[in-house]
């Protein structure tokens, strides 16, 4: 099988750039009120491709559908089931929910959207330059989108110059994707490399298990003709090819909480809190990484020196956690690894293929990360507040602060849900017990365990320091999982005639 | 060492009687995944050398799959399994069953074929006991009172910890040893904490321990001359079938799936029951008799030491051999959610993953028996969902621990328990708290 190129004519734009030159966006959660409506307002609006244009544009579009969005347009039964059953079954379902950690106040019960009563269709969402935002939007949605849908609600965002609002400098460590494919990732890696294939982002290439994951393939005929043929069936039509699984989660942010609780665990010295804030997350608010960066280059994290001083580093350097906690957010989020423990090759490669000759406690605990990773698209919102405004009591009214968290993946469960599972909600993530995330984690009993509100902070010689009691300090408010369809797909959800 | 055992009691129901197991079974759950530990028919936490147990009703959903094959639908009795893993000998642990509770037991296997109000209880489970080809534990000797014991002793070191960080912040790692070796000895000595000895290793377990260590290689040399020209034939034909043989893995209806996954992480550890049909004939039968052993003889010799290779989650598991060896059922109790030990086990083991399932009907297709299978990992995660069954009652002695959190604790106390340890072990002995 050849891998063709890569037609970036086809591909929502959101893919390959972010749009972080565009600092205002909104995002508008919609549900379809009229079917031919929709249909032709999709058909006309100006959704952004992945191209490189020169001068960059100054506004973008793109959309993506939940399974009950492409269900309402009419998109065949048999086609809609080939989509992944984590699609279909939604963010909301109630096992999945255990796994997700949305349970108690994160429960769907308690969303502001998302939840099976207030399910969006689709997102449209509109990014635009400074100022912008509100022409774009006004001159998108006239005509007739009242027509068309019924808003959920708007999700406006702001930009704290890539800083998340605990005040970090966010969206650091990104995975390269290989457009160009030339990956040969079925091999064994044994070093951590930040490329990763093309199809761990984008369906129809391969994935790192150099496989195509499943997606809905669908018999050519008039309809879908202008769909591109798939790699691996050459006799059918991709409809997932260049698209992939958006999925957002609407993360609210208590700020005050967080430096308030820093504080007090610290007695108030702001050098102290600083540094606890950093062990939390694993990196400075600026955004240096705990670790030392390393002499060796990484594949795929750039050149540039800002980028060698952020993102140069794997834990290999710190396998007692003394510099970066085991729990930190980053390390959680990408522990780093590669296949094996230890960079081994020839006959200690073979004895590690068997487990054999490490026997240390921590040794190889987490899965070889190549094959979770995710592409963050998120953007804040509410307005900025530092960390000693964060200090006051909040005033009648407070604006809420937090995160409309973004990611794009091939594979929900593989990537996104076993990045939230296995490694951000565990609270034996590493070796650890006792804690999950020290942002994110929902801190609800388990039973049998004393406490899941820890963090550990690993000592040199000493006894490792315990922050206990720590507060859920990130509340999820909605959430769904979105198909975010090729340009072509689009076209042809788009079309007339569907139901 | 105290050995662990394993039970597999397994009788064919009574047609009629199905919903009425169904129903008994349903009963000893607060709510599906959630066993009432001390329900009324079999109250599990009462037996304090019981690991791992769980009634399983075998209704393999893929009995037709040899249909890829030509073959007619077999007909196979619907099995009642009864399963538990625990410290000592596994017959005693079954008498011992039936003498403490034996209303419910009866209640159960009433609703089996052949077992009447006047049936011997104990007997006949141990009659109905199948073996298993292959078994593994996590970590041979530690017993449920061992895990319990340095469970209480970790959060008492923690709690000790904890209340006195500030005493202990920049003592170095021997004077914080001996701080919490007092301190644990104090609680000893009032009867707060227990750390009891290890029993001494039954001489015939040893014996057989030793003779199967040493008698399995030495029969293989033995059989060398047959092992050189049988192969040749055999993998000849091995081949034939690897690049011929049928893969059924299609989509698992999502019914199913949420059948499954109502019974999954309510703890920190699941259960896991699958179950599926030989590939026909003599060659793929044998070869799976042969790639069991082989495990077998790892798990029982080599990975003794809380790692199936690199596999650190697995607590139990076995792999039992029925209907004159044409189908086989794997049970096993792993940390994490599903998802999470597919990906171990293709990314870590798929050899042995593949060794030790692809001459199962409609496996993903493998390579030199080793290679490729399972790394066609939609296709693999497929499969094993597709041959998961509702595992319908599920105990662990001790929730809210993983294995990890099991090799933690007994490190920390052999650490505790010494007084010979070196600079470096010490840190690492401080870091495990």
């Amino acid at each position: 099988m050849r891998s063709s190129e890569v037609d970036y004519n086809d591909i929502q734009g959101l893919v390959r750039f972010g749009h972080k030159q565009m600092p205002d966006a909104s995002y508008a959660l919609l549900r379809v009120r009229s079917v031919a409506a929709a249909q032709a307002w999709l058909r006309s609006a100006p959704v952004s491709s992945a191209v490189l244009m020169n001068p960059p544009p100054s506004t973008a579009l793109q959309v993506a559908f939940t399974a009950a969005g492409l269900r309402t347009l009419g998109v065949a039964t048999s086609v809609l089931a080939a989509f992944s059953p984590e699609f279909i079954a939604g963010m909301t379902e109630e096992n999945r929910s255990r796994r997700l950690g949305d349970v108690g106040s994160n429960a769907p019960s308690q969303w502001e959207w998302g939840s099976p009563a207030s399910e969006p269709h689709l997102v449209v969402m509109f990014f635009a330059a400074s100022g912008r935002l509100d022409g774009f939007v006004q001159s998108s949605t006239g005509g007739i989108w009242n027509e068309a849908f019924e808003v959920v609600r708007w999700l406006d965002t702001v930009s704290l110059d890539e800083h998340e609002p605990f005040g970090f400098n966010d969206g650091i460590s990104q995975p390269q994707i290989d457009w160009q494919q030339q990956r040969v990732a079925a091999g064994v890696q044994v070093d951590y490399s930040n490329i990763v294939a093309l199809g761990e982002f984008l369906l129809g290439y391969r994935n790192e298990y150099a496989k195509y994951t499943d997606r809905p393939l669908v018999d050519a005929d008039t309809t879908t003709a202008a769909l591109l043929a798939a790699e691996d069936a050459p006799e059918k039509k991709d409809l997932g090819r260049n698209g992939t699984y958006l999925v957002m989660r609407d993360l609210r942010q208590d700020v005050r909480s967080f430096w308030q609780f820093v504080y007090r665990q610290t007695g108030a010295d702001p050098a102290e809190a600083e540094k606890l804030a950093a062990a939390f997350v694993g990196r400075t608010r600026a955004g240096d990484p705990l670790v030392p960066i390393q002499k060796q280059a990484i594949p795929g994290i750039g050149s540039r020196p800002d980028q060698i001083r952020q993102n140069q580093f794997t834990f290999d350097q710190d396998p007692a956690g003394t510099s970066c906690p085991f729990g930190a957010h980053v390390r959680r989020a990408n522990p780093r690894n590669a296949d094996y423990p230890g960079r081994p090759t020839g006959l200690a490669l073979l004895f590690a293929t068997f487990g054999l000759g490490r026997n240390a406690f921590r040794d190889d605990l987490e899965s070889s990360v190549r094959f979770h990773r995710i592409l963050r698209r998120g953007r804040e919102y509410g307005p900025a507040l530092s960390p000693t405004d964060a200090l006051a009591p909040a005033p009648p009214n407070d604006p809420g602060r937090g995160l409309r968290f973004i990611c794009l993946n091939a594979n929900i469960s593989r990537q996104f849900e076993f990045l939230q599972n296995a490694w951000i909600m565990n609270t034996k993530f590493s070796g650890l017990t006792g804690e999950a995330d020290p942002l994110l984690g929902n801190r609800a009993a388990i039973p049998g365990c004393t406490t899941t509100r820890d963090f550990t902070i690993q000592e040199d010689t000493e006894l490792r320091r315990k922050v206990s009691g720590l507060p859920q300090f990130v509340t999820v408010r909605g959430g769904a999982y979105f198909f975010l369809p090729s340009l072509r797909a689009l076209r042809y959800f788009a079309r007339t005639g569907n139901a | 060492m105290t050995p662990q055992s394993s039970f597999m009691v397994l009788a064919p129901i009574a047609p009629p009687r199905e919903v009425e197991l169904r129903r008994l079974l349903a009963s000893m759950n607060d709510a599906p995944g959630r066993l009432n530990a001390n329900n009324a028919l079999l109250p599990f936490g009462e037996f304090d050398t019981l690991h791992m147990a769980r009634f399983v009703i075998l209704d393999d959903k893929t009995v037709d799959d040899v249909h890829i094959y030509g073959l007619s639908k077999p007909t196979y009795p619907l099995y009642l399994a009864f399963v538990g893993d625990l410290d000592g000998d596994a017959d005693k642990f079954l008498e011992e069953l039936a003498r403490r509770e034996p209303r419910g037991l009866r209640a159960i296997f009433s609703c089996c074929e052949g077992f009447t109000p006047d049936t011997h209880l104990a007997g006949w489970m141990k009659a109905h006991r199948r073996p298993a080809i292959t078994s593994y534990v996590n970590w041979p000797g530690r017993t449920v009172r061992q895990v319990r014991e340095e469970a209480a002793l970790r959060d008492a070191l923690e709690g000790y910890v904890q209340r006195n960080a500030s005493a202990l912040t920049g003592l170095s790692p021997r004077e914080i040893h001996a701080t919490l070796q007092r301190f644990a000895n104090t609680e000893k000595s009032t009867g707060r904490l227990k750390l009891s000895a290890e029993s001494s290793t039954p001489l015939g377990w040893w014996a057989r321990n030793l003779v199967h260590l040493i008698g399995v290689p030495l029969l293989l040399l033995l059989a060398s001359p047959l092992l050189i020209v049988i192969p040749v034939v055999f993998l000849i034909r091995l081949r034939r079938l690897e690049k011929t043989d049928p893969e059924l893995c299609p989509r698992v209806a999502p019914s199913y799936s949420e059948e499954l996954a109502i019974l999954e992480d309510h703890d920190v550890t699941n259960q896991f029951t699958a179950m599926g049909s030989f590939k026909p004939g003599i060659v793929r039968r044998w070869t799976a008799i042969f790639a069991l052993w082989i495990v077998d003889y790892g798990a029982r010799h080599v990975f003794t030491h809380g790692r199936l290779a690199r596999v650190r989650t697995i607590h139990f598991a076995r792999w039992v051999m029925l209907d004159n060896k044409r189908r086989l059922v794997f049970l096993s109790n792993y940390d994490g959610s599903l998802e999470s030990y597919m990906d171990d086990f293709i990314n870590k083991v798929g050899f042995g993953l593949n060794l030790a399932f692809s001459n199962g009907v409609g496996y993903p297709r493998t390579n030199w028996l080793v290679l490729d299978g399972c790394k066609d990992e939609r296709k693999f995660k497929e499969f094993l969902r597709r041959h998961q069954l509702p595992t319908q009652v599920w105990y662990k002695a001790y929730p809210g621990l993983t294995a990890v959190d099991l090799e933690r604790n007994a490190r920390i106390r052999r650490g505790l328990e010494s007084s010979s340890m070196s600079d470096q072990e010490l840190r690492d002995w401080v870091a495990l708290l």
